[in-house]
This record gives structure tokens, C-alpha cells and sequence, in this order.
């Protein structure tokens, strides 16, 4: 459908029409990255500066050279590098069973993964906060992580699924006809070609992990334990020494960035992955 | 061949999915089966301080079904879930459906603004979204201002109306790219030739989109509706970040940053426990739709 060429006209309007949904879009990206090269007294209410000419990298100099950022800085890459390697380990266990075996709650574990998808963080965070609690995991990397995996671990396994799914079968019985053990045929044969499905997943979880806001703000409740996204929070809203909005958007950019790069990567396997569903029937 | 050895072996299957299984039990299973426990006692400061909690049977769900604070917030929630599910569809499907009329260039351009808006972090997008609408340095006000309209210093997150306004807008801008990208991926399916047939059967631009594009696209609108629904009842982060940022609470709580306040910040886990407890089953009650639909498919 998409190939049909309207008439002139119709192509006209949904031309300047997309422009100016591009334009919406893309402002307050642009205006983000923009302020973060402009110093103070550049950014007013009465006189804005629609373009940084002549800006400055002094607001990107104060945030990475700050206690604040670096400390969330270690503590987010802990928790989601650890995550992502826990819940890649788990998920590409359990994608293989469900892939390549047909056993007893096979159905039904499938159907947990989904009906856990549909638990809303805000509806188990006060008895998860009871349960780190108890265990003194509150405030740790360790704690943090370990609910992070849970909530990652459906949509990991789901996509994992999906690209074991996609490794013929009769490619691995071919090498054990060639002599490999059924275990020897996995790992020489199929697990090379699931690697761009691991670094895709795992890239997901990443973001995911990286990104999240709610269990970090219930779970890390010492500021010096705070994830980068609690500490943007709250660095955006200390104002006793008014609102340094430049370096604010610095801070907000050079979380932004790492997410767009991997963003791009992984795009296209994540509308398929969310609506998995739908395109499969 | 695999259902020979499963038959010979039928441990290998179990071991392999016990790690991921005993996680999700621990980390989920758990505190789902605490959290009902929870609700039904006395968990206050004194318990946080060691005293045994005190069962109260159904007293915690008593007293919120009774406060008419609670159905105030559910009211709320809901509202802001449809009128967010709604704006999110309409506006999506109508960029995915304009994009299949673009010069190729223009369409490209699109997708990657749309791309770059789906890509960004909601806590930053948040911050973000919080800068333009600044009472302060915030562009908007300074842009109504130059064309003529008195808003000067206006402060947007001070009445609940304009709160719930700038939170929408967030939500739409966040959400819509995922709309837009699944709904085009399904219109670039519509067979050109069955279109084409029904306009040489003189069938108008509207009676096509009835009757040949929208039944093709339907089960894809359908999931991401359902989709929608889920993800717009469980706003915390947006609705927190505003929150913070000098916007009222008591006026503006959701269901979210309601049991937040009540528990982590307030100490009754108790009621706070029940009131995730209404959470769940709103949910469950919003997405049932949707699990009939993924229970059918995984059966066939």
C-alpha cells in the first residue's frame, strides 16, 4: 500500500503535515542536547537563544568532573551490566528448553512469562521493598539487580525464543551425523548463529535496566546509592542554588546517548518482540 | 527426534528452565503471596520498629473502599489511561496512515524524528519536557508570551487541569513512535491489488479504508490498544517527576504514586499493600482481553 503514488496534491499536504510532525518530534530532543552547551546566563526566559553559537562544554566539564554523577555513573553500569549477564544466562536456558523440547508446563510456563509482562512495577514494589528489606538487600547493587532481572527475564526469554526458533533444527542433527555430541553439535553449530540474537537481547535488557526509574527509587533510598536516573531526578530539583538548566541537560544528554546508540541497534527486533503476539496469528 | 529423548530424558527441559523459574518465583512469586498477606494486617511505624504485626482481617480494603480519596484516584487513573490510550491510537495511526501518502524523503525523516523520540529515557524526556514548560526559563511560556498571550511566569504544574495537560503531552510524545512504527509495518501488508479492485468497483477513499484496509490492520490495532491500556495505567515516573518538580500532589496522585506516598513515604505498608492489591486487579480486569487472546494463540 505504501508503494501507491497519491495524487500531487494529497502528497502536498501529508508532505507539510509530516514536516511538521517532525518538527514536534525532534524540538525537545534538539532543545535538550542544544541548552547543554550554553552557560547560565545564556538561558533566559525574555531573550531565547534559538541556536548555540559560540556555546560551551562547561556544564558536560561540571557533571562528569562531580561526586554525584560518577557515583551513579558506577552504580548504574553494576546493576545493568549485572543484570543483563544474569538474565541473558537465565533466558538463554530456558529459551532453548522451550524451543527445542516439548515438556510438562511448557504451556503454562509460557503463559506465566506473558501474564508476568502485564504486572505493573507500582503494584508489587511495596511488598519487593518488604522483602529486600528483610534480607538487608535494600541499598545494594545486589538487591536492585535482582528484581531488575525478574522484570527483564519474560521479554529476554520471549525474543531468545524467538531466535532459537529461528536456528533449523537440521542443521545440528546434520553435525551429529558428522560425529558431534548432541552438546558438541549445540554449542559448534548453534550457538554461533544465535550470537546477533544474544547481542540483541542483550542490549534490550540494557536498556531496559539502564532506563528504569520506579524499583531504583524505591529500592536505593541512600542518596549515595542513587541509580543515574534517581539522580537526575533529584539533581533537577535541587534549587537552592537555582536552576542550573544547562548543566541539567548536559546530565539529561549523556544518559540519553548510550540508549540511542543502542537503540538503533536493536529498533526493528523490538516492534516485532512487543507485538509478537499479533504478527504470529 | 527431540521427542524421542524427552521421552528418555525427561529431566534436561526441567533443568533448563529451573534457574529462570526459581527467579521469577523468588523475586515475584514471593512478595505477591507477602503482599496479601500484608494486606490484611496492621503494618505500620510501630511494626517497621519491631512490634508484631496485628491481623485485621479485611480492615485495611474496609477503610480504603470507604475513603472516597481512594475511588478519586481510581477515577483519575482510569480517565488519564483512556484519554492517553486514546490520544496515543488516534494521533499514531493517523501519522502511520499519512505516512503511506509521503514523498520518500519526507517519510524517512519522519521515522527518524519518531525513532529518536521512542529512544530517549523517560526520566530524561521528563526533565526535559519539565524545562519547556518551566515557569521560569521555559520556552513555552516565553513563545505564548511573544505571541501576545499573558503568560508570564505562568506556572503549569500548580492546577491539577494544566498538570494532567503537560502530562499527556509527555505520555502522547513518548508513546506515539510505537504506534506509528507497528501501524505502518501492518499498512505496508494491505495487498495493493485488493485496494485497487475496490477502487475500480468505485469504491471512495473512506468506503477502502473501511472495508479493505482496516479489517487487514485490526488484530495489530487491537494489541496495541490493549498495549496501550496496560502501559498508560502504570504512569509513576511521569506523574512523580511532575510531582517533584513543583506540581501539587493530593490533586494529582494516581493509583502509582498513590501507594508510594502511602507506603514507602507514609510507612502504612498495611494499606499501601491493599491498595497495590486494587492495582493488580484493575489490571487484570484492563488486560483480560488481551491474555484470552495470547492464551488462544499459544494453544493452536
Amino acid at each position: 500500500m505504501a508503494a501507491r503514488a497519491p495524487r500531487l496534491p494529497a502528497r502536498l499536504v501529508a508532505n507539510a503535515v509530516g514536516l511538521l510532525i517532525l518538527l514536534v518530534t525532534v524540538f525537545p530532543v534538539y532543545w535538550m542536547i542544544s541548552r547543554s552547551f550554553l552557560p547560565r546566563n545564556r538561558i533566559r526566559s525574555d531573550e531565547q537563544t534559538w541556536l548555540p553559537v559560540d556555546g560551551t562544554l562547561g556544564n558536560y566539564d561540571r557533571i562528569l568532573t562531580g561526586d554525584g554523577f560518577r557515583n551513579a555513573l558506577v552504580t548504574s553500569l553494576s546493576v545493568t551490566l549485572l543484570t543483563v549477564a544474569v538474565a541473558l544466562l537465565f533466558a538463554f536456558l530456558a529459551a532453548v528448553a522451550v524451543s527445542r523440547f516439548r515438556f510438562r508446563g511448557r504451556t503454562s510456563f509460557i503463559l506465566t512469562l506473558l501474564l508476568i509482562q502485564m504486572i505493573p512495577a507500582e503494584g508489587l514494589f511495596i511488598s519487593q521493598y518488604k522483602m529486600l528489606e528483610g534480607v538487608n538487600l535494600l541499598n545494594s547493587v545486589l538487591g536492585l539487580t535482582f528484581v531488575y532481572v525478574a522484570s527483564v527475564l519474560p521479554f529476554t526469554v520471549w525474543t531468545l525464543r524467538g531466535f532459537v526458533d529461528g536456528v533449523p533444527r537440521e542443521l545440528e542433527e546434520a553435525a551429529m551425523m558428522d560425529g558431534c555430541s548432541r552438546v558438541q553439535a549445540f554449542f559448534t553449530v548453534t550457538l554461533p548463529l544465535l550470537a546477533p540474537g544474544l547481542v540483541a537481547t542483550g542490549l534490550f535488557g540494557f536498556i531496559q535496566a539502564w532506563n528504569e526509574f520506579t524499583l531504583a527509587l524505591v529500592v536505593m533510598t541512600d542518596p549515595a546509592k542513587e541509580t543515574l536516573p534517581v539522580w537526575l531526578v533529584g539533581f533537577s530539583e535541587s534549587r537552592s542554588r537555582g536552576v542550573d538548566w544547562g548543566a541539567i541537560m548536559a546530565a539529561s544528554t549523556l544518559i540519553t546517548l548510550p540508549v540511542i546508540v543502542f537503540f538503533l541497534i536493536v529498533q526493528r527486533r523490538m516492534v516485532a518482540g512487543l507485538t509478537a503476539g499479533a504478527v504470529k496469528g | 527426534m527431540a521427542r524421542r529423548r524427552t521421552a528418555r530424558q525427561p529431566a534436561l527441559p526441567t533443568v533448563l528452565v529451573l534457574p529462570a523459574a526459581a527467579l521469577l518465583l523468588l523475586a515475584l512469586g514471593y512478595p505477591l503471596a507477602r503482599q496479601v498477606v500484608l494486606s490484611l494486617q496492621e503494618f505500620g511505624l510501630a511494626q517497621q520498629f519491631g512490634r508484631p504485626p496485628e491481623w485485621v482481617g479485611l480492615g485495611n480494603y474496609r477503610a480504603l473502599v470507604g475513603d472516597s480519596y481512594l475511588w478519586a484516584v481510581v477515577l483519575r487513573t482510569v480517565a488519564f489511561c483512556f484519554v492517553n490510550a486514546a490520544l496515543t491510537m488516534g494521533i499514531g495511526v493517523g501519522i502511520a496512515l499519512l505516512m503511506t501518502r509521503m514523498s520518500r524523503w519526507v517519510r524517512i525523516a519522519v521515522q527518524s524524528g519518531l525513532l529518536l523520540t521512542w529512544a530517549t529515557p523517560v526520566v530524561a524526556a521528563m526533565i526535559v519536557w519539565q524545562f519547556l514548560f518551566d515557569t521560569q526559563y521555559g520556552v513555552v511560556n516565553s513563545l505564548l508570551t511573544t505571541l501576545g498571550a499573558d503568560y508570564d511566569g505562568h506556572a503549569w504544574l500548580a492546577e491539577p487541569l494544566s498538570f494532567f495537560t503537560v502530562a499527556t503531552m509527555v505520555v502522547v510524545w513518548m508513546s506515539v513512535p510505537f504506534v506509528v512504527f507497528t501501524t505502518y509495518a501492518a499498512l505496508t501488508q494491505v495487498s495493493d491489488d485488493v485496494v485497487e479492485a475496490a477502487e475500480i468497483d468505485g469504491a471512495g477513499a473512506w468506503q477502502r479504508f473501511v472495508h479493505v484496509v482496516l479489517p487487514t490492520v485490526r488484530p495489530v490495532l487491537l494489541v496495541v490498544l490493549l498495549l496501550q491500556v496496560i502501559w498508560d495505567l502504570r504512569v509513576f515516573t511521569q506523574i512523580y517527576t511532575l510531582q517533584k518538580a513543583g506540581g501539587i500532589t493530593r490533586d494529582t496522585n494516581l493509583l502509582g504514586t498513590y501507594i508510594y506516598t502511602l507506603g514507602i513515604k507514609g510507612g502504612d505498608f498495611g494499606t499501601a499493600a491493599a491498595a497495590a492489591m486494587f492495582m493488580l486487579l484493575l489490571t487484570v480486569v484492563l488486560t483480560a482481553p488481551y491474555i484470552r487472546i495470547m492464551f488462544r494463540q499459544e494453544e493452536t
